[in-house]
């Protein structure tokens, strides 16, 4: 395990700069995500790490030592793409173990055997052990991937979207798996993602990327609870944060040059009230909770209500907000 | 606008039960979801509402009259598929007008019409465009203004948003509601999702193994589940199921969970020794000190507006949604509190749910 500091770093695919100046580092036992759509640069950011593409420019620190010049075989990394490639004439076991026979890391037998056992059980794969991997399902052959990678102590762990091929109970179950593992083995893991949920629940730091730049790094608290402009805001938390003009409902202090102010939908103290200026338009039944779609003047919001709460579509509503957030015409939070 | 009926619906393949005797009514303008996973039979019925796959036995009634036997074009409804095809060599005007084309309708009236259903669905601007080199999103809308286009009896949709990603299907499952209640035109949508169904749905059938295992509104089946199927299918997480082996009473008002007593609904049925599952929703979970009830943490999931926490308990792990603002350990020890209104009782043998107030209660909300 080991940190690793990307500096500066640079990349551009012809036209197109992948990666502009992204500073990052990541520390000894982390895990860090980095969270943006297609195109962000995420997938380039840990092929550089990988040493699968050369930088145009900056530095690949792992422990303190500069990659640049080294292949990737070299480079101590482990790899879990986003689609698993198992050897299918394999078992299992024989998959699992395959990275450490490996003349180079001279391991007994008995140490490998250890290992496979501890993670296979890990990734609750270990009563599958002599199947052959081809007689697996889809969430297995990833739960397989994902401890083949771990069954090696590398420097850093580098994972794109490993989860995004699997259904949404066994993603939800994997997610908390992945992050138990790695804190219990410690280890230091750049994982990438489009799905907000996998950064919130998994990272101890997330990276905002868009358009080959990194906007912020922080906690999920900080990102979520003080994101430095409206993109980042908008890019957590689901329903999506309401973006409203400054002067449109009350419970506001905007300070001067503000432009849009952000609410997020826990943040919007309902009150029923025949003579009120919002309305609710149709109440999405989620269960746990409602989401009540509102609207106030020529402005749609949603916010979050209580499912017992008594209230119905065509109810007319008053509106406060409750600790906004100011943006200005570039997009950058002030206050 | 159409009011269907559902009669004893069945088919088979060979000596496979697609599905089951289904009966149920959709009302006029009501948005019907059939939820479940793949091979539950929703597809197939479906496919039967809509004239492309003959039933074994049953009747389907369109607006009262017996439609069962009738070709799907002599239904009057429209079918929006998974993968929406457009045809790629005309542009978004003339694939919506197609349909009205082929009917034999006059120019002007198209024109009208299909600037119309532009205009509804937010898409009027790019009517000169190719569809070639539309987004996702826009393709989709495109789909939909061809099926909205003819003014259909009803709306048959299996899936129109099972391509798109997470971020934008949240986006066109509002539009599609917000839709809905422009138009209130009949509407039966299939999917898998239970999130898209409890988003969208007026009412939802959830469907295992060809049977409808539960019919109605999103949160009589979120709140009453009738099964442990229908508990475990809806909810995110789903529900948590405590088991534990014990006989009931009618009247009894709690159970002994790991020696606890844990209050519940008063049971409305006897039932001898067997093992049963407590049904608990993650949100109606508490922690307090005070509570004999105890677990470990063992994981946590922020979630921004809440968050998810993982308790290791000697009824397995359950999930517990709370509030946000305290962070948790993982190892920590936590007594556990429930909202005894809200719970449920299960027959682990049958699956069905044991009758209590929880079931008897009117409906909230």
């Amino acid at each position: 395990m080991a940190d690793v500091a990307l500096k500066g770093l640079n990349k551009r695919f012809g036209d197109t700069q992948a990666l502009a100046d992204l500073d990052l580092s990541i520390r000894d036992g982390e895990f860090v995500v980095l969270l943006g759509p297609t195109g962000a640069g995420k997938t380039t950011t840990l092929r550089l790490i990988a040493g699968l593409e050369r930088p145009d420019g900056g530095r690949i620190e792992i422990g303190g030592r500069n990659v640049a010049g080294e292949a990737p075989a070299d480079r101590d990394v482990a790899f879990v793409f986003q689609q698993y490639s198992l050897y299918p004439h394999m078992t299992v076991y024989d998959n699992l173990a395959f990275p450490l026979r490996a003349p180079v890391r001279k391991l007994g037998a008995e140490e490998i055997d250890r290992r496979v056992r501890e993670i296979a059980r890990m990734v609750r794969i270990d009563h599958k052990l002599e199947n052959r991997s081809t007689r697996l399902s889809g969430g297995e052959m990833q739960r397989v991937a994902i401890g083949r990678a771990l069954v090696r102590r590398p420097a850093i762990y580098l994972m794109d979207e490993p989860l995004s091929s699997l259904d949404a109970k066994l993603r939800a179950e994997l997610r908390l798996e992945l992050k138990r593992i790695q804190k219990e083995l410690g280890s230091t893991l750049l994982y990438v993602t489009h799905d907000q949920v996998e950064a919130m629940t998994m990272a101890d730091r997330i990276g905002i990327v868009a358009g080959g730049r990194l906007l912020q790094v922080g906690t999920p608290r900080e990102i979520y609870g003080n994101p430095a402009s409206l993109h980042v805001a908008a890019r957590l938390g689901q329903p999506h944060i309401n973006l409203l003009p400054a002067d449109l409902l009350p419970g506001a202090n905007p300070p001067p040059g503000t432009k849009t102010i952000g609410a997020r939908t826990e943040h919007l103290d309902i009150i029923v009230d025949a003579n009120a200026n919002a309305k609710v338009d149709w109440i999405e039944h989620l269960g746990d909770q409602n989401h009540l779609h509102i609207q106030v003047h020529d402005h749609k919001l949603v916010t979050l209500a209580d499912p017992y709460l008594a209230i119905r579509p065509g109810d007319r509503i008053s509106l406060t907000l409750r600790d906004p957030l100011y943006f200005d015409a570039s997009g950058q939070r002030l206050g | 606008m159409a009011d269907i009926r559902i009669e004893n619906l069945r088919k088979q393949f060979g000596s496979f039960v697609a599905v089951q005797d289904s009966t149920f009514r959709i009302h006029d303008g009501e948005f019907l979801a059939l939820l479940g996973p793949s091979g539950c039979g929703k597809t197939t019925t479906l496919r039967m509402i809509a004239g492309l796959e003959l039933p074994t036995s049953g009747k389907i009634h369109l607006d009262g009259e017996d439609v069962t036997f009738n070709r799907a074009s002599a239904r009057d409804i429209a079918f929006v598929f998974q993968l929406f095809a457009l045809y790629p060599h005309m542009n978004v005007r003339k694939n919506i007008g197609f349909p009205l084309l082929s009917q034999g309708m006059p120019k002007t009236e198209i024109r009208q019409r299909v600037e119309e259903t532009a205009r509804l669905l937010q898409i009027d601007h790019i009517l000169d465009r190719s569809v070639s080199g539309l987004a996702g999103g826009d393709r989709q809308r495109v789909a939909l203004g061809r099926a909205i286009v003819r003014r259909p009896k009803c709306f048959l949709m299996d899936e129109p948003l099972g391509t798109l990603d997470a971020e934008f299907r949240e986006v066109m499952v509002h539009e599609l509601r917000e839709l809905h209640n422009r138009i209130h035109a009949t509407t039966v949508y299939v999917t898998h999702d239970q999130h898209e169904a409890m988003a969208m749905a007026d009412k939802i059938a959830v469907m295992n193994h060809g049977v409808i295992e539960q019919f109605g509104t999103p949160q009589e089946i979120y709140s009453k589940p009738a099964t442990m199927y229908v508990a475990d299918f809806i909810g995110s997480p789903p529900m948590n199921f405590m088991r534990f082996t014990s006989g009931l009473q009618t009247g009894a008002r709690s159970i002994s969970l790991q020696g606890v007593d844990v209050s519940i609904p008063e049971v409305h049925q006897d039932l001898a020794e067997a093992e049963l599952a407590l049904g608990v929703r993650p949100e109606h979970i508490r922690f307090s000190d005070a509570s004999p009830l105890r677990g470990l943490v063992y994981g946590s999931e922020y979630l921004g507006t809440n968050q998810v926490v993982a308790i290791e308990t000697s009824s397995g792990v359950i999930k517990a949604r709370v509030p946000a603002n305290r962070n948790f350990r993982i190892g920590e020890t936590v007594g556990l509190e429930f909202n005894p209104a809200k719970l449920a009782l299960f027959d682990c043998q049958s699956g069905r749910a044991i009758a209590s107030a929880l079931y008897s209660e009117a409906p909230h909300g």
